[in-house]
């Protein structure tokens, strides 16, 4: 952390007791809270009233293909590192219906719009890679030609609480695309844990003058140094990386490598990865009558370049083999995205090695597929 | 806020079947304010809906300046397409559009224009054929090019012979598998593109059609001088918005929906014919 990030914060020290009235001025103010709950044995963003809520001392052990959930004798409440799902869910929904048509008397339709109704929410617990995969949804579904107004509205409704990873999980390598582990941009308040309790600093304007209400002391010395220690403990504990964005864009030089192959092999083609990827997009719709007939609606729901239907023109598929469509979502992911969005669209949060059945790394994957094809850089 | 997913309704004011296959729609919105400020360029496209039924990307084929209707050209391909056929004037369908990135008309101002189409559908392309005859002084000869593997793939036999008896406009047929009756040629589209004596200082070509015959006619525009930035082609790939958002048309980091369907040649060239894109 350098050290004009940490002169940007001026935090100030609340006790580890003091967070569940910080949690109630939301409440107060009207939001809908939100934080990390522990269900079916992972962390899972689920409505939080009251911290005793909130995964004392639980870290999460991650693995290609592995997660678990274990429990340390230390009192934090963000230790462990993210569950299987971002905050992509809550704005980009698995599934919602966007229009929805009544065929009336006289035979016009009569056609509406289907907002999702949605309460303010404020969400407790953001991690580094979360915001900057937020950052990409946002461009992607908020600043094209086409703004999408169902993701508006839940976007517009957020307030973001992050928090800077003071561990990593071994998948994470957040360092390496330069998203984590310390926060960067793009939250509403930010937090650092330490043993006793939280540093807090405004990150918005909304965000500053509920730090400003709560008449905190400022950080000391000591405490603002536990705060870089915790940052920087995560970014030692990582080892996986990605290599750069000019020779991620060498993946397209690529195409014909022979290790496409061997992961074709492995690959279920489940789209696990691009489930839990915070930065996937897809859709496919789905239009189709109501019951009564009368009635139809447009759904739209994830898609994936795993699926069946990704490339299809009917009878014909552009990608009916497995390693086609992995090397598909790579080479969008890592190259395609930096012609889309300026930048490559991993955020290093590892989600897509935790949750693959079968363990497969795209560090490891990338590693092989550009080793001895650097020469030119 | 204007909401890209939701479709307008507009009421088929006319229907005309082409060919056995083929049909035509004459569309008008039923909002007067929606239609007014509906404009569009040759090759952009529309989602046209059918209740209940489904939802399938469509080019526009008329011109861009009749503004109290649009019609669409389609071939019953399958499940919506021939649900879509079905219909008569009067009844419904749903439009979202103008998407897409359109034909290079100001380019092709004062200069010869080759459309090369091949094997069923060409509709991205009739709008061009249109708009070139009707402001016939604007633009130099026009060569239209159609190649088919058996003979009765000419599914709109018809409009070529209206167009090749237009004034400058040279139309040639080819068929890879002719029948006896066939009066045009026999071959492929590339060896008709062989016979053109092309100005190479100012022709523009627009190619529509199977990938595979546009590779075949790219390399040989290019073989006899064309430079790539006069090569044009429109794409299809699987759209489900329409408009750049659910990821399902890309060809490497395009979007055909968006930043196609129709693309200079340069910027495709990497991917088009590459297996999996
Ligand atoms: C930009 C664009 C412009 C087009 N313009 C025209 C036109 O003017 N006239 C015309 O007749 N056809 C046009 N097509 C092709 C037309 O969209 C397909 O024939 C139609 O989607 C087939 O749907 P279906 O349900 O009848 O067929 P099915 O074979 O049952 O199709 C099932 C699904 O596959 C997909 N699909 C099938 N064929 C195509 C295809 N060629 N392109 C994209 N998706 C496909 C669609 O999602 C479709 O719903 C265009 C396609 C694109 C992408
Ligand atoms: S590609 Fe994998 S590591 Fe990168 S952002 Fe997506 S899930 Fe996370
Ligand atoms: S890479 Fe793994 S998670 Fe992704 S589709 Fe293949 S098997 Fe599933
Ligand atoms: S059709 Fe959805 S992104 Fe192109």
């Amino acid at each position: 952390m350098s050290a004009q990030h940490i002169a940007a914060r001026r935090p100030g020290f609340m006790e580890r007791e003091r967070l569940q009235d910080f949690l109630d001025v939301f409440r107060l103010l009207g939001y809908r809270t939100l934080g990390p709950v522990v269900e079916e044995e992972t962390i899972q963003w689920r409505e939080v009233d009251t911290i005793d809520a909130l995964p004392t001392g639980v870290h999460a052990r991650q693995g290609a293909g592995e997660y678990r959930l274990e429990e340390q004798s230390d009192d934090r409440l963000f230790a462990w590192n993210h569950g299987p799902q971002a905050i992509k869910p809550l704005l980009f929904s698995a599934e919602e219906t966007l229009w929805h048509e009544r065929l009336m008397a006289d035979g016009q339709v009569d056609i509406k719009q289907t907002l999702p109704e949605v309460k303010p929410t404020a969400i407790f617990g953001v991690r580094a890679c979360d915001l900057a995969a937020l950052a990409l949804q946002d461009r992607h579904f908020l600043s094209q030609q086409n703004p999408d107004p169902h993701y508006r509205v839940r976007r517009e409704a957020l307030f973001l609480i992050g928090v800077d990873c003071a561990f990593s999980a071994a998948t994470c390598f957040c360092t390496s695309t330069g998203d984590g582990p310390s926060l960067g941009e793009g939250f509403d308040i930010g937090m650092a844990e330490l043993d006793d309790g939280y540093l807090v600093w405004g990150g918005s304007a909304k965000g500053g003058e509920i730090i400003d209400g709560l008449s905190l002391e400022p950080a000391t010395e000591a405490q603002l140094n536990s705060m870089i220690q915790g940052t920087d403990r995560a970014a030692a504990q990582q080892h996986r990386f990605l290599p750069g964005e000019t020779e991620l864009k060498q993946l397209y030089d690529k195409l014909n490598h022979g290790h496409w192959d061997e992961i074709g092999e492995r690959c279920l083609s489940c789209g696990n990865c691009t489930a839990v990827c915070p930065t996937c997009f897809c859709y496919s719709t789905d239009y189709h009558r109501t019951l009564d007939g009368r009635s139809a609606e447009m759904k739209r729901q994830w898609d994936s370049c795993f699926s069946q239907t990704h490339s299809s023109m009917g009878q014909f598929m552009l990608r009916r083999e497995t390693a086609l469509r992995y090397r598909q979502w790579l080479t969008h992911k890592l190259a395609g995205w930096q012609e889309q969005f300026g930048r490559s669209g991993c955020v290093g949060c590892g989600r897509c090695i935790t949750w693959c059945p079968v363990g497969i790394d795209l560090t490891q994957a990338v590693a092989a597929l550009l080793d001895g094809g650097l020469a030119d850089v | 806020m204007f909401d890209p997913h939701l479709p307008h309704s507009a009421v088929i004011d006319r229907r005309v079947q082409e060919s056995p296959g083929i049909f035509s729609l004459r569309l008008q919105y039923v909002d007067t304010h929606v239609q007014d400020i509906f404009e569009f360029k040759p090759g952009q496209f529309n989602m046209l809906s059918l209740f209940g039924v489904g939802e399938v990307p469509i080019s526009i084929v008329s011109d861009p300046d009749d503004s109290h209707f649009f019609d669409h050209t389609i071939r019953v391909a399958g499940r919506v397409t021939e649900a879509l056929s079905r219909l008569q004037p009067g009844d419904r369908v749903g439009i979202r559009g103008p998407f897409g990135r359109g034909w290079p008309m100001a380019q092709a101002e004062g200069q010869d224009v080759v459309v090369v189409t091949g094997g069923l559908g060409c509709a991205p392309l009739v709008s061009v054929i249109r708009y070139l005859l009707r402001r016939r002084d604007r633009f130099g000869d026009i060569h239209i090019l159609q190649g088919v593997k058996n003979e009765d793939d000419l599914i709109w036999r018809r409009q070529y012979e209206l167009w090749s008896r237009e004034h400058g406009v040279n139309v040639q047929l080819a068929a890879d598998m002719p029948g006896k009756a066939w009066p045009w040629q026999q071959g492929l589209v590339t060896e008709l593109i062989n016979t053109l004596d092309l100005n190479l200082e100012k022709t523009v070509s627009m190619l529509c059609g199977p990938e595979l015959m546009m590779l075949a006619a790219i390399a040989q525009l290019r073989d006899m001088g064309l430079a790539d930035q006069q090569i044009w082609l429109s794409m299809e790939r699987n759209m489900q918005c329409g408009f750049g958002q659910c990821g399902c048309c890309q060809v490497g980091p395009k979007f055909v929906c968006k930043d196609g369907p129709v693309f200079c040649y340069s910027e495709v060239a990497d991917f088009l014919g590459a297996k999996g894109f």
